[in-house]
């Protein structure tokens, strides 16, 4: 085995890692908000890490540079996605966790779901 | 001239994404480049006006300096939140004091608001749900230290928010 292989087994390893700790994330966190947070961060990393050690591994071009733009992609549509989740899961009624300490978006999402209701009529 | 930018900027991903060589010849597949072509005129026709106006090239070439300091530092900070999270979901007694705190940022434009959004979804403890027109984000936080508007904002949003300012204003 030559060594960029190994360096790219080693990296899609790191990234089976962290996807293994954002499922168990996904499992042992509270609510919807926060297995988000888990779900979000450590799969987009982890996802990261195996294109880029897909990439490294094979070592040529063809499949190199997809590996890349679609790790670029992943980075940008990812974080936007779990936004869009966070904000419709809240506009469509799925309460914080009872031990949350604060909630500063109660009031703004009482307005947004008015001028929703408004829209309607 | 936005149009032809738009053309040769989506051809060359579009090439990047199909490398349309043959596996075995190494010969360039010309039919599938010349559609591949035709669609990149197509879109760059459509879409064109939606990029931004011409800027001087010493603006361009201070804000790409910006966004190379940037992305290692982004980078950093995504690592640093895995493992955060990583410690908050194996620490037996899970340490976590989530809830929902509004801040403010000071950005303007449209895209670098997105970059600080999705920015501030990546980096350690903290997801965007939603941001108003004046400039407010609230930010779901998995570790609150502060629900004051000001204290969490220097949490959250300071440490990108003047290098973003620098690539995108």
């Amino acid at each position: 085995m030559s060594s960029h292989e190994i360096v790219g087994y080693i990296l899609i390893c790191i990234g089976a890692v962290f996807d293994f700790f954002g499922c168990m994330g996904l499992v042992r966190l509270p609510d919807v908000y926060n297995r988000l947070q888990a779900a979000t961060k450590c799969v987009t990393l982890g996802t990261i890490f195996i294109l880029v050690g897909a990439a490294v591994a094979t070592a040529t071009p063809a499949i190199a540079i997809k590996a890349i733009l679609c790790a670029l992609f992943i980075l940008i549509t990812s974080p936007t996605g779990a936004h869009a989740l966070a904000r419709g899961s809240y506009l469509s009624g799925v309460k914080l966790w009872d031990k949350s300490v604060t909630n500063k978006f109660e009031q703004r999402a009482e307005e947004i779901k008015k001028s929703y209701s408004g829209e309607a009529k | 001239m936005r149009k032809v930018t738009l053309i040769i900027l989506g051809f060359i991903i579009w090439f990047l994404l199909v490398w349309p060589f043959d596996p075995v010849t190494k010969a360039l597949d010309l039919e599938s480049t010349i559609i591949g072509l035709v669609v990149a005129i197509f879109v760059g026709l459509l879409l064109g006006d939606r990029i931004p106006a011409k800027l001087s090239p010493g603006t361009v070439i201070k804000r790409i300096f910006w966004l190379i300091v940037y992305v290692p530092m982004f980078l950093w900070y995504v690592l640093l939140a895995n493992l955060d999270v990583v410690y908050r979901v194996i620490h037996p007694d899970m340490p976590i004091h989530p809830g929902i705190v509004k801040v403010k940022t000071s950005l303007k434009s449209t895209p670098g608001r997105v970059m600080l959004a999705n920015s501030i979804t990546l980096t350690p403890g903290t997801l965007t749900v939603d941001i108003t027109d004046d400039g407010y984000l609230y930010i779901h936080w998995i570790n609150v230290k502060s629900d004051d508007i000001e204290q969490a904002t220097h949490h959250i949003v300071s440490r990108f928010e003047p290098v973003l300012r620098r690539i995108f204003e």
